[in-house]
């Protein structure tokens, strides 16, 4: 285990991040953390801990209370065309189809319809959801739904994908599949995630390093390395490696639990 | 399974004649006991209502009726959308003109119809005045309630894909809206049909009002029953088929799926 160290030069950096809720609540305070270039950075951590107001910050959608997020040196101020996020409930249209809801970054973007809609098809088959171009939200089902909200924020071609729970509102064996889909999808596109879960499982299973929030007012407790590398497909969760990294982090997360 | 379905919407067919039949059958043996004098049976209102269509008295009815309504519907449904939607869009909007809408549609409006004389005479523009007064409050508040509900988490999407106010606006939140301010369309109309009929039966006796108002001076009762429910049956009609059409334009599963 490393603590907040990393080999490859950080893409992101979280400088002294806090976040107070108007009417006082302290969300998460003093957070320092940088993701490696090219990786899956998870932040696990029980519910209402702060992950997802941390990484509505690094995305630029929530302003924070005090220090700075820096992404390649630059700080930010409002999203941008490098990060593109996955929402947890999907975010679909539900008055536009699959091809549409694809496109959407890019017509927002004002990419001719022809060009959009070309780019959106090839993604569309990469998150395998071929022949659904037409259909709209509400004939798909939830892990459906969400392959087309990972297919909408690839076609923007950011380096950096945002994760807020995507795989929370599914089932669990379409969530296996989802992580292993998702995994197999980022050898082929390199980008560097940040990925936000309650699930120590899901953590272990497709992170690279896992940044362990505490309970509010929450600060990073401890990054650990998670890669698997050893070990491969259907072994993985049986590995000796999975099984103790699953009972390290819930031996850390225990302690916090009330 | 599809002849099934075939056989239960006859069976809902059968139910909705036989309670018609039902109704007709009840107002033709209360009409023959008789209850009152000034109560025609069915048949007789029924002789009365083909003998005002042959002679064309009904038609040139509507069509003064209609006048008023049409005029009054087309104004509030283009300046009332609007104003719904700059008051949910923008809040020093909503703070000037929210109040007087609450009001307006709380207030019993009925009363307001021959104060509108004084000001506006007994010409056309009084009875479109009636139709706008009547119509306004649903629609307008209507068209605030959808701008101001519209899904938090699709206007973040778009603030994430880096929407701008034009996109946010016209991309996300008036269409997320457009159900709502569609059911308020329908609603304004069917208030419009209550404004309409209360200016022909208070400031001057025009159309169907006019009828209504004649056969009843006349003591003509099958003839003023055949006016009464020539009107009724022919709100029902237009406001149930906007119905069918918000249906068909706004499905329920479209307005929720995410």
């Amino acid at each position: 285990m490393t603590a907040n160290v990393v080999e490859t030069s950080p893409v992101v950096e979280v400088k002294g991040i806090s976040k107070t809720y108007p009417g006082g609540v302290e969300a998460i305070k003093n957070i320092d953390l940088q993701i490696p270039k090219g990786k899956l950075t998870t932040l696990l951590g029980p519910s209402g801990c702060g992950k997802t107001t941390l990484l509505k910050i690094i995305a630029g959608l929530l302003p924070q209370s005090g220090g700075e997020v820096l992404i390649g040196n630059t700080p930010v101020h409002g999203p941008g065309p490098e990060r593109a996020f996955v929402f947890q409930d999907f975010a679909l249209l539900p008055w536009a189809s699959v091809l549409r809801n694809v496109s959407f970054g890019l017509e927002l973007r004002k990419v001719p319809k022809e060009e959009r809609h070309e780019v959106a098809r090839k993604y569309i088959k990469e998150v395998g959801l071929e022949g659904f171009e037409d259909a709209y939200p509400h004939e798909l089902s939830g892990g459906m739904r969400q392959r087309v909200g990972l297919a909408r924020a690839l076609t923007v071609d950011s380096d950096i994908l945002l994760m807020d729970e995507p795989f929370a509102s599914v089932d669990e064996q379409t969530r296996r599949k989802l992580q292993d889909d998702l995994l197999q999808l980022l050898e082929v596109e390199k980008k560097t995630v940040i990925f936000v879960t309650h699930s120590i499982e899901e953590a272990v299973y497709v992170s690279d390093h896992v940044a362990l929030l505490g309970p509010r007012p929450s600060t990073i407790m401890r990054v650990i390395d998670t890669r698997l590398e050893n070990v491969q497909g259907e072994d993985i969760r049986r590995s000796k490696r999975y099984l103790d990294l699953v009972e390290d982090l819930w031996q850390i997360l225990k302690q916090y639990l009330v | 399974m599809e002849t099934q379905h075939k056989h239960r919407s006859y069976e809902q067919l059968l139910l909705r004649l036989l309670s018609f039949v039902l109704v007709f059958g009840v107002w033709e043996l209360a009409g023959r006991k008789p209850i009152s004098v000034a109560f025609p049976t069915f048949t007789a209102t029924l002789a009365a209502f083909v003998r005002l269509i042959l002679d064309g008295t009904m038609l040139k009815a509507f069509g003064t009726t209609l006048v008023p309504l049409v005029i009054g519907i087309s104004l509030v449904g283009i300046i009332g959308v609007l104003f719904g939607i700059l008051m949910g869009l923008y809040r020093t909007f909503e703070w000037f003109t929210l109040p007087v809408f609450v009001i307006i549609q709380s207030a019993p409006m009925a009363a307001l119809i021959p104060l509108i004389t004084f000001l506006y005479g007994i010409g056309l523009g009084a009875k479109v005045l009636a139709v706008v007064l009547m119509a306004a409050p649903v629609i307008v508040l209507n068209s605030y309630k959808g701008i101001r509900n519209a899904n938090p988490t699709l206007i973040q999407m778009g603030t994430s894909f880096l929407a701008d106010e034009r996109q946010r606006i016209f991309k996300i939140i008036i269409p997320d809206a457009s159900g709502m301010i569609f059911a308020g369309l329908r609603l304004g109309v069917s208030s419009g049909f209550i404004g309409v009929i209360l200016a022909e039966l208070l400031i001057t006796p025009t159309g169907i009002g006019d009828l209504i108002t004649y056969y009843r001076a006349l003591a003509l009762y099958p003839e003023m029953f055949a006016s009464i429910v020539a009107i009724v049956a022919f709100a029902a009609i237009v406001v149930g088929s906007l119905q069918r059409l918000e249906g068909v334009l706004f499905p329920r599963e479209r307005k929720t799926a995410g």
